[in-house]
């Protein structure tokens, strides 16, 4: 494990971070006073709707805890400055959205193979191309999870408030720099900007990771140890004259071409956040342990799901809700015991399919498993998801 | 001949500097960037900043390859992307010497919008441009810098595009520092880099590089390119920039080298501290 401090380093400094308390409070900039609180003390990004608010605010905020902003000239600059942050030790952030996010597909990949912690929020809109550049969409989960090419794992967290807006952007560097990966969040045009209630705990109840550095001396140091599953990591200018490269390398960071050292570095970099699945992935269930029907949903339509579960329990439909809190790794052994014992699903995704083509790889043939798409442009009401509850609900 | 042992002692200097466990290179016969490492390798070694504080970046491509032959902190990412790289680690760590050792297709070519961009803000970073007209990596296809009329992989009735006058683009972009040099030139390419180590602001020296892979197509192989370099290079410092792109194929026409420009105008990570400043109300 990572070695985990308190904040109150941080606060000992006298930086103006966000204080303990009750705020009413934009999603995108509760994203980005979590970023400060975990630590981030870089951002580069290129302007982009509807996760503005999220540069502006860092442009202000940044300077101020003695951090670097920077716009850069398009989302492909951004996001391999961020891997020249991580690589002088600096935690490093950057927000986008879905034609922004697909620019920096090869950054991510660049960041995965060259293990560079970085986070990534993503406000998702409508599209497909420029789309719907004010509205919400929920269509990037799959660019999130194959955007790149060849074989990688990716974390993605899915807020569905502004208090997991908050939440989950500290995890979301957690994970990036105890797995040292790039780390999504996930969220959509109306949790980024919607503005609600939020409690920012007090310090000493944040956990902040922070980079595991080499206790070796610099001879022995090897940037890609492959005797840790997460090697340690140095950082540019502490001596360790390290050599790292997105070609497929040894643990020296020396490029190769050798099978054997190719399948032992693509299966380490997966086995990352395989092996570490149920401890990354998250979800919530709601009044599921006796719904015949669970409804599956995330981010903004969990919030009208929800409500369409609470009404359909009125007129008395044992329904339920599953809610991924992680759209990567998907948390599917939540749903087992409830398959088990013959709840049929009902995915509602503001897309023509995504997380649906998940469910139906886990339990397929194991139970019935019906959809909802929903275009995007807005978010279903909860009547809406009513109506296709009563159409299935298995009687 | 006190300074022919001078040069044997710094050989050896270098060599400490170098991942020898990596040797042979991966370099054709004849090829300039072998040169170049050494002349920046020279450079690190005389610049008296400690060496553990020079990075260097580079993209993808033969150059590019230059930094895993360094022992030296190096980052060797995507194809085009160094300058950002770059641009992320020097401002969050501006103690280092961050400087940028590419090939023309990686930072002119598919990189070219963040060379602009990074000249236009004044990035504190130094660009070692190495220039072969030509993509060596990929097997001799066009790039930015090809020569009118040049024969390429991909130019086979040959190439009509027009290309890039290096030191001129990165002058009337700004650029703080501006040099062209070649490998034969190796005393004033180190003292080049060694002017970039001392500037604030981007600085960039261009070198001109004889490639197999562009000789063999080209009827100037490497050995030729160096005599044909010898004939035509002209040391002019004040040179008329917008005069000295480059015409492989014209006898007459002077290969232009020289420190063309060394001016001074604050980067963005000095102008940075200022904002820092102003955030934190003066502090
Ligand atoms: C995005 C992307 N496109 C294309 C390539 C293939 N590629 C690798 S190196 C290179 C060109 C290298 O030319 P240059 O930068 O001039 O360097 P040289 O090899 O001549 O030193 C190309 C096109 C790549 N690696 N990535």
């Amino acid at each position: 494990m990572a070695e985990r401090i308190s904040l109150l380093e941080a606060v000992e400094k006298k930086e103006a971070l966000l204080e303990p308390g009750v705020y009413f409070m934009q999603g995108n900039i509760a994203s980005v006073e979590a970023a400060l609180i975990a630590g981030c003390r870089f951002y580069a990004g290129y302007p982009i709707t509807p996760s503005n608010e999220i540069a502006e605010h860092m442009s202000r905020r940044l300077p101020q805890v003695g951090g670097v902003f920077i716009q850069f000239e398009d989302e492909i600059a951004s996001i391999m400055a961020l891997i020249g942050a991580a690589y002088g030790g600096v935690k490093s952030m950057t927000a986008t959205s879905g034609p922004g996010f697909s620019l920096m597909q090869e950054g991510i990949g660049c960041a995965f193979m060259i293990e560079a912690p970085i986070v990534i929020v993503d406000v998702q809109r409508g599209g497909p191309s420029t789309g719907l550049p004010t509205l919400v969409g929920q269509g990037d989960i799959m660019q999130a999870k194959w955007g790149s090419h060849g074989d990688y794992e990716i974390v993605a967290y899915l807020p569905s408030s502004v208090q997991e807006m908050f939440d989950l952007t500290i995890e979301a560097f957690n994970a990036a720099w105890e797995y040292r990966v790039p780390v999504i969040v996930l969220t959509d045009q109306r949790v980024g900007q919607m503005i609600e209630k939020i409690e920012v705990p007090p310090y000493e109840e944040i956990k902040i990771v922070v980079r595991r550095k080499p206790e070796v001396p610099p001879e022995e140091y090897l940037p890609f140890d492959s005797r840790y599953l997460v090697p340690p990591m140095a950082a540019a200018g502490e001596g360790y004259r390290f050599h790292v490269t997105c070609l497929t390398h040894d643990d020296r960071g020396y490029p190769t071409t050798s099978h054997n050292i190719s399948r032992k570095l693509v299966s380490r970099l997966v086995a990352k956040i395989r092996e570490n699945e149920k401890v990354i992935g998250r979800y919530e269930s709601y009044l599921a342990d006796d719904a015949e029907l669970i409804i599956i949903a995330y981010g903004i339509t969990s919030r009208a799901a929800r409500r369409a579960v609470k009404e359909a329990r009125r007129e008395g439909l044992k329904v339920g809700l599953f809610r991924p809190i992680t759209a990567w790794p998907f948390p599917y052994w939540g749903l087992k015991e409830h398959v088990d014992r013959g709840a049929e699903l009902l995915v509602v995704e503001i897309n023509m399919g995504q997380i649906v083509r998940v469910i139906r790889e886990y339990y397929n043939n194991i139970t019935k498993i019906h959809f909802m798409p929903w275009a995007p442009g807005e978010v279903p009401r909860p009547s809406d998801i009513l109506l296709k509850i009563k159409e299935v609900y298995p009687r | 001949m006190s300074s022919l042992r001078v040069t044997t002692i710094r050989s050896e200097e270098v060599k400490k500097l170098l991942r020898l466990e990596r040797f042979p290179h991966i370099w054709c016969p004849g090829c300039g960037i072998g040169t170049v490492v050494k002349c920046y390798a020279e450079a690190v070694l005389k610049s008296g900043i400690p060496e553990e504080k020079h990075v260097v970046i580079s993209g993808i491509g033969c150059a590019a390859r230059a930094p895993g032959y360094l022992k030296l902190d190096g980052l060797h990412v995507l194809h085009g992307r160094p300058i950002p790289v770059a641009v992320g680690l020097k401002s969050v760590k501006p103690d280092l010497e961050v400087t940028v050792i590419s090939g023309d297709g990686d930072i002119l070519t598919i990189g070219g919008n963040h060379f602009i961009h990074a000249i236009r803000r004044n990035d504190d970073i130094n660009v070692i441009l190495i220039n072969n007209f030509i993509y060596g990596m990929t097997g001799g296809q066009y790039g930015a810098t090809t020569p009118l009329g040049a024969i390429t992989t991909t130019s086979p009735y040959g190439f009509i595009e027009g290309s890039f006058n290096v030191p001129y683009l990165a002058a009337a972009l700004g650029a703080n520092f501006v040099a062209r040099w070649t490998p034969l030139h190796t005393k004033e390419l180190v003292d080049a880099i060694l002017k970039m180590f001392k500037v604030d602001g981007f600085a960039i020296v261009e070198i001109v590089s004889p490639c197999l892979i562009y000789g063999e197509m080209n009827n100037l192989p490497p050995l030729e390119m160096l005599k044909l370099l010898k004939e035509r290079v002209v040391i002019d410092h004040e040179a008329d920039l917008s005069k000295i792109d480059i015409d492989l194929r014209d006898p007459k026409k002077p290969i232009v080298v020289g420190n063309f420009v060394n001016r001074v105008k604050p980067s963005y990570q000095t102008r940075y501290m200022e904002i820092i400043k102003k955030a934190r109300g003066g502090k």
